[in-house]
Parts: structure tokens; sequence; C-alpha cells
């Protein structure tokens, strides 16, 4: 009895992510700065900006920069067709969309599941990285997003900003 | 004073400062020659106002700018003294104080008695050498103090505060003992009956029960005194007000008032009837918005009277009434979402102009009114951003007439057209450019008096501000009947200043030289301009808002600068090109003109790239799919089109693809949710529902150079 309350308890302590997958790594970020998700399609280009940058959308009259992360973080084949899935994230007050190859899931991860991650290999650097989760036996790296979107690497904001 | 009056700070401050606004406005539509009596007792009533307003407050350096301001103008109104321009720029000058001292009691900062005491003693001095000159005259009064001593007497108080009053009626007991000494007749935690003695005026009773309750919760009685000619005396004070029931009159006020009696929502068309002198139930409303505090000009002295000119002052306070506050980022959330749906009817419509219109008549005839009714929506939104210009050209009157009275002038400044509604963003960048301009044509249009008269013109000079829509544009101008433009002079420092231009180069080409950065014709630099710094200024601001200037000037006859600009901050007038597969927008006020170049019009320099010829003149050829890293369709500009812009003070030929087409354009920012992006001012979306760049042309040129 006790223990279903603790694992109540600990369900309604845990935070809930969006999973995707970048290549063969499955990251997740906080649900709470997802907005919609959404396909790719007529993104304007802006010129003199880099490749990871594929241009701006319309979403409902609002002007959003799209990211292609797989091109930022050189994981997998940058291709565009119907089944490209687009994440639109509200960050910083600011509705940035993030271009990846499959959303997964929407899971719960109690505080006792999610690790520190050590330093290993990932595509993303360590300083964007919250934590380690684990979902049936694989492995989640939890994304700080805010902090990825603002750092000066993804030159999505004004310097005087980031 | 202990009398918790704080919480009445914040109304005296509003309505003071209303005051101060409605003076200065009276001042200066004043005819100096002849003056509207009506005019004049309206500047008296303001000035009285603020006087007994900030006396019950304690504010007494107010109190004594007022007292000084009003003596003079007691005089004026009634005849004993004429009134003279010096005059009115004593009485703007007060007013400046005033608002100063205001301001100051506002945030609390100690005021210096010394900023005033330069204005009181010219107040004083207009007022006293008119009284000397007058003393010689026998039979007429002489009275500089506009407030002679009150004589003793007894008042009888009708007080009903109301179940939860304000004030507790110890304190307003103890207040009134301040003027003498006060016998309670009856009370009751609902109505009193007070009598006070003393050698006091009747409307400092009344300011202080102004304060703290409705006009019908109490009534102020003066029991016949001595004199019989006090007592005609009050009665004659308070012509149109009805606050007090008149001597004669034993009926008591009805105090079944009481329940309506707080008059909190009284709407100002019923206050207008009931401030009729028949009425003994003003139904007064302290707490109603915006309306002045019933502090009637009892001055004894002012025994005239004169009908009171409220219906003009009621006709504005009801459209006060009538409006409300909306943070403009809600009206921007509802431009956006309009914007939306227009886009979304355009999809739509697209989709469906691929079915048969016989089978679908139904859905055609929905789509057409659709279409109606979202065009409509969008012109209703877009409305709530705009303003009357009117709020900008206010401030001129006050500004032509002290700089002209400055460099000894005459000007008559005429304002035509203030209804001319403009975006809201517009109307406050429109205000420095106008400023300029205004100024410039003071300075160093208009001429003075003795040479405008030899020239055959009247000793008065004439500045029109004019605004008006004109095709979907609002033009605004600053024309004066001064000397005009002196074309040598701008010949000269053009070549000074190693300008190219040519001798006999036509005005439309001279005139713009003046917006050069740093050239300025006048021959000395005055405080008012000629620094050069000016007209540079202007033509940018106007053209970051979109717009245009235009000079057109005749020697000895006059001068008339244009302003064209957009209807709103947030349309712009755009052609959209294409480059490759993209769409991109330009100004179409940078857009001068654009042309399909012949082979022989493009050769190319050197090391510096390729310039195109155009009437006679050798433009720098940018190629934007250059410039923008884009794979275009032609790379022989004979092939594609160049469009001819002007950027800042230059004009340069952009290589482009195809030219799509006009359109109006809503600007959306980038840097919402992005960030700057050199040679992109913005974007817009297109019909489609895609998203197209506007393009900064001088960022580009800028680019194309680097």
């Amino acid at each position: 009895m006790s223990n279903t309350q603790e694992t109540a308890q600990s369900m309604a302590d845990a935070a809930q992510y969006l999973t995707f997958t970048l290549g063969r790594e499955e990251y997740a970020v906080d649900i709470l700065k997802v907005q919609e998700i959404r396909g790719y399609d007529a993104v304007t280009a802006i010129a003199n900006t880099p490749a990871f940058i594929k241009g701006v959308i319309n979403l409902r009259g609002v002007i959003v920069p799209i990211v292609d992360l797989r091109i930022k973080f050189n994981v997998g084949n940058a291709t565009y067709n119907e089944f490209t899935v687009v994440i639109i994230l509200n960050v910083l007050q600011r509705v940035v969309g993030i271009v990846v190859d499959g959303v997964s899931d929407v899971i719960a991860l109690p505080p006792e599941q999610t690790k520190a991650a050590p330093e290993f290999g990932a595509a993303l650097d360590m300083k964007f990285i919250k934590g380690l989760g684990t979902i049936d036996e694989r492995m989640i790296i939890l994304v700080d997003i805010e902090k990825l979107m603002s750092s000066r690497d993804m030159e999505l904001m004004d310097e005087a900003l980031a | 004073m202990n009398t918790d009056l704080s919480r009445f700070h914040q109304l005296f401050f509003e309505e003071a400062s209303e005051h101060l606004s409605e003076m200065e406005r009276l001042l200066l539509a004043l005819d100096i020659a002849a003056p509207d009596v009506q005019d004049l007792d309206a500047i008296f009533r303001a000035a009285h106002s603020i006087k007994g307003s900030s006396g019950t407050f304690g504010f007494n350096d107010m109190t004594d700018v007022t007292h000084v301001l009003e003596t003079l103008l007691d005089r004026v109104r009634k005849r004993e003294q004429a009134l003279s321009d010096d005059m009115v720029d004593a009485l703007l000058q007060a007013g400046d104080i005033l608002r100063a001292q205001l301001g100051a009691h506002r945030d609390g900062v100690e005021v210096d008695p010394q900023e005033a005491e330069p204005v009181l003693k010219r107040l004083r001095s207009l007022t006293e050498a008119q009284a000397l000159l007058l003393a010689d005259t026998p039979g007429t009064a002489i009275s500089t103090a506009s407030i002679p001593l009150p004589e003793f007497r007894t008042f009888h108080i009708r007080y009903t505060p109301g179940p939860d009053p304000a004030t507790p009626l110890g304190v307003l007991i103890e207040e009134l003992e301040r003027f003498g000494v006060v016998s309670i007749e009856q009370e009751e935690a609902e109505h009193c009956i007070l009598h006070l003695s003393g050698a006091v005026d009747m409307q400092e009773i009344d300011d202080i029960f102004s304060f703290i309750a409705t006009a019908e919760q109490y009534a102020i009685e003066a029991l016949p005194a001595k004199s019989t000619a006090v007592e005609a005396q009050t009665d004659e004070d308070d012509p149109g007000f009805g606050f007090f029931e008149p001597i004669a009159s034993t009926e008591p006020p009805a105090p079944t008032t009481e329940d309506e009696g707080f008059g909190f929502f009284v709407d100002p068309a019923s206050l207008q009837t009931a401030q009729k002198p028949e009425d003994k139930d003003p139904g007064y409303g302290f707490f109603t918005d915006k309306l002045p505090v019933p502090t009637p000009a009892q001055d004894p002295a002012a025994s005239e009277s004169h009908p009171l000119e409220m219906p003009r002052r009621r006709a504005s306070d009801r459209e006060v009434d009538n409006s409300i506050r909306v943070g403009i980022d809600k009206v921007d959330q509802l431009i956006n979402l309009v914007g939306e749906l227009v886009i979304t009817h355009a999809m739509l419509a697209q989709t469906i102009s691929t079915l048969d219109p016989v089978l679908h008549e139904k859905l055609f005839n929905g789509m057409s009114q659709l279409e109606r009714n979202s065009r409509d929506l969008q012109e209703s939104v877009m409305s709530i951003r705009m303003l009357p210009i009117g709020s900008v050209f206010n401030r001129f009157p006050r500004l032509v007439r002290d700089l002209s009275g400055k460099i000894g002038k005459q000007v008559e400044l005429k304002l035509v057209g203030e209804g001319t509604e403009l975006d809201k963003g517009l109307i406050e960048r429109l205000a420095d450019p106008l400023t300029h301009l205004v100024r410039n044509s003071l300075d160093h249009g208009i001429e003075a008096p003795e040479i405008r008269l030899d020239a055959g013109k009247a000793a008065k000079g004439l500045l029109t501000l004019q605004a008006s829509h004109q095709s979907g544009n609002v033009v605004i101008e600053v024309i004066d009947d001064g000397a005009g433009l002196n074309r040598e002079r701008i010949l000269s420092k053009a070549r000074q200043r190693n300008i190219p231009v040519s001798e006999d180069a036509p005005d439309q080409e001279i005139w713009p030289l003046i917006f050069a950065p740093g050239f300025s014709t006048a021959e000395q630099i005055t405080d008012i301009s000629g620094r050069g710094v000016g007209m540079d200024v202007v033509k940018r601001n106007i053209e970051d808002m979109g717009g245009r200037v235009e000079i057109s000037s005749q020697q000895g006859i006059g001068t008339r600068i244009t302003i064209r600009l957009p209807l709103t901050l947030a349309i712009l007038d755009g052609m959209s090109i294409g480059v490759g597969e993209q769409t991109f927008i330009l100004p179409l006020n940078m857009i001068v003109e654009s042309l399909q170049p012949l082979p022989a019009q493009i050769s190319s320099i050197s090391g510096s790239g390729r310039v195109v010829h155009v009437r006679s003149e050798y433009l720098p050829l940018v190629a934007l799919h250059e410039v923008l890293n884009i794979q275009p369709q032609t790379r022989d500009p004979c092939n594609g089109i160049v469009v001819i812009l002007e950027v800042e003070g230059g004009k340069v030929g952009l290589f482009v693809d195809a030219l799509l087409g006009q359109h109006q354009v809503v600007i959306k920012s980038l840097e919402n949710n992005y960030r700057k992006v050199r040679g992109v001012s913005g974007a817009t979306i297109m019909g489609d529902g895609r998203v197209a760049l506007i393009l900064d042309a001088a960022a580009l040129v800028q680019l194309s150079r680097s």
C-alpha cells in the first residue's frame, strides 16, 4: 500500500518530457517548453546565415526561425520530406522551431530516474545536458533547451541577449 | 492641515493640470486687440480654481502665483486695464511656473521659491504700472488685491455626511474652527447643522466641503450680515453654480437626496442641466471622472456676473468618458489575427477557384461575403491605432509664439486638417521633424517685418501646417510665405562642400541639397536653427518612417515642405521582386525607376565592379543574388531588371531577376523571435502564406561594398 502511494507520489513529482531522435541518440526536452509539433514546409531562407538556420516560417502571423539540429550537430541525414518534423518551442519568450529526425513520445521521468551526465561523446556539448534518464533500458539525454537556444553558437539571438 | 486630504491630492493634480492646459489654450487663442470677455472669464475661472484648491491643500506657492496672476486677469476682464502681448507672455510664463510647481508637489519635491520670483515681479509690475496710471483718474477703484478682507458673518451649514463619511465630523469641525467659532445646532450621524461665525469668505468654507462631500450633501448659507451689501453681493456672486440656497429661500434642501446623493456616476449631460442656478439639487458628482472641482468664482470684487461657458467643456468631457484605454500590444495582437484571417481567406479562395462556380454557388457567395467582412474588419481594427494629428500640431501655437517673439518676427500660425488621422507610432515620431521644420521656417523662411513690408508683403508672416489624406498616404505640409530658398547660396554652399551639382540643374535637384548632412545656408547661426544638423535628421527620420520629403520653393514667395507618410507603421508600400526561387520586398519609397538595360548601358570598371549608365549618370550596379548568395535565374543584367534605388543621397542600380508586383504588405519583425539580419529590415507574409523578407536597401549597398 505504502509502496503504491510512494509510486504515485513520485509520478506526481515526475517531470514530463517530449523525446525526439537525432541520428541514433534519443533526446528529451521539458514538455512545458514545447508549443506544438508540425511538418516542415514553406521555409523562407535567410541569406548569409549558417547552414543549420534553415530560415523563417509564418506560424499564424508570427515569424519563427527554424533551426535544423541535425545539421547543427552533424547527425542523421538532413533531408526534407512530408515526414520531417519541426518542434515549435517556446523559450525565453521567443518562439523557435527545431528540425529533428523524429518525435517519439511523451514520457514522465521521476527525479530518481534521472542521473547527472558523465563526460561522454554525445553530439551535444555537455553544458547543454541536464542529465540522463532511463526508460525501458533506453538512455535518454535531457537537454537544457533554454541554454542551448540562447547559446552563442546557435546564432539565434543578438549578442546583447545571449 | 490635519484633515485627511492627501487622498484627494491626485484628483487635485489632475484637475489643476487640466485647468492649466485650458488656461494656456485660451491665452493663446486670445485676440489681443479685442479679447472675448467669455474667454477672459474662463481663464480667470481656471486660475481661480487652481488658487482655491491649492490653498485648501496648503500648496501656498501655487496660491501665491495664482493670486498675482488672478489680480492682473481680473483687472483685464473688468476693462480696467487693456490686454497686451507682454501680458499674455507673462501669463503664459506664470502658467509654466505653476506647472513646474504642480509637478514638484506631485513628485513630492521641494520647490525653489526663487524660481517664481521673476515672473511674479513681472506680473506685479504689469499690474501696478497700470494701477499707477489709473490713480490719477478719479472715480476708478484701485484694488490690486483680488480678495478683500472678508467681513464678519455667520454661516448656516447643513451637512449630510452619509452613512460612511470620508472625514469624521470631529476633524471637519476642527478644520472649520480655523475660520471662527463653530456651534453645533444639531448633530446626528447622518445629518447635522452647524453655525460658523467668523471673518471668512464663503468660498473658503465651500472649498473644504467640496473636497469631502458631494454638492448635495452640504449647503452653506450666509445669514444676513450687518450690511445689506454683503447680502446682495452673495446673491449675485454665485449665479451659475446653484450650490447655495438663495437667501430668500426658506425651503430646506430635501434630505431624501441622500440615497442618490453620492452622485458618483452622474453623467455629464445631467450635470449640464443640473448646474443651472434654479436647480437646488445640482447633483454634483465629486468623483465623476475629469470634472472640475466646483470652486466658483466667488471673488467679491468680481461682482459682475457673466454667463457661464460650461457647455463647451462638457462636450469634451463626454468624449473622454466614451473612450477606454487599451494596451497597444492588445491592439497589435488584434491586427495580427485579422491579418492572418485575410491570408487564410486568400488561401481558401485559391483552393475554391478550382471548383465549378455553378455547382458551388453558395460556397462562392459565402466566400465573397467573407472577403467583404474580413476587409471591413481589418480596416476597423487598423483604425484603432489611428490618432488625429492635432495632438502633434497643438504644440506649435506656443512654440511659434515664443520663437517669433524671441527673434522679433510677426508670425501667424494656421493649422489645417488637425483631424487627419494617422498611426499612433507615426504621430510620436513626427513631432521632432515637424518641430525642426517649423523652427526653420520661422528662422530662415519668414523675414523680419520691415523686410516684408519693403517687399510689399504684410508685416505678419503666415505659417501653415496642413495635414490631409491623399491616396492612402498622409500628407503633411509646412508652408511659409517667407523669402524662399536661395538658389545661388545653396549652389555656392554645395561647391564649398564639394557636392557635385551642375550650375543649371533644375530647382527640383537643387532644393534636396539642403538635406545633405552639415548643410546650412544660414548666414549666421542662431540658437534656433542654422547649425546644419536639422534637415538631414528630418529627412532620415521621415524615411525611417517609410515616408518622403519634398520641397518646392520660390524666391520671395515662400517655401512648401511636403512630407508624405504611409498611413501606418505596420503597412508598407512595397515592390515584390524575384531572385532565383525567392521573393523579396523593396520599399516603394526607395525605388526611383526600374529598367531592363541594354548591353551598351552596362560597363565594368576593373576591380570595382560594374556600373549602369542611366540618363547621363553612371550608377554602381549591385547584383542582389551576389549579395544574398542565391542561385539566380540569370547573371546577365540585360536579361533581368535593374531597379534604381535612392539610398542615402546617392543612387544605385540593383540587379534582380524580375519584378513581380506592387503590394501593401504588413510589416512583421524578424527580431521578435530571431535576430537582426544585415540587409533585411523585416519580414511580411505573402498571399500564399509564405514569408518574404523586406530588404533594407541602404544596408544591402553597404554589404555589397564589404
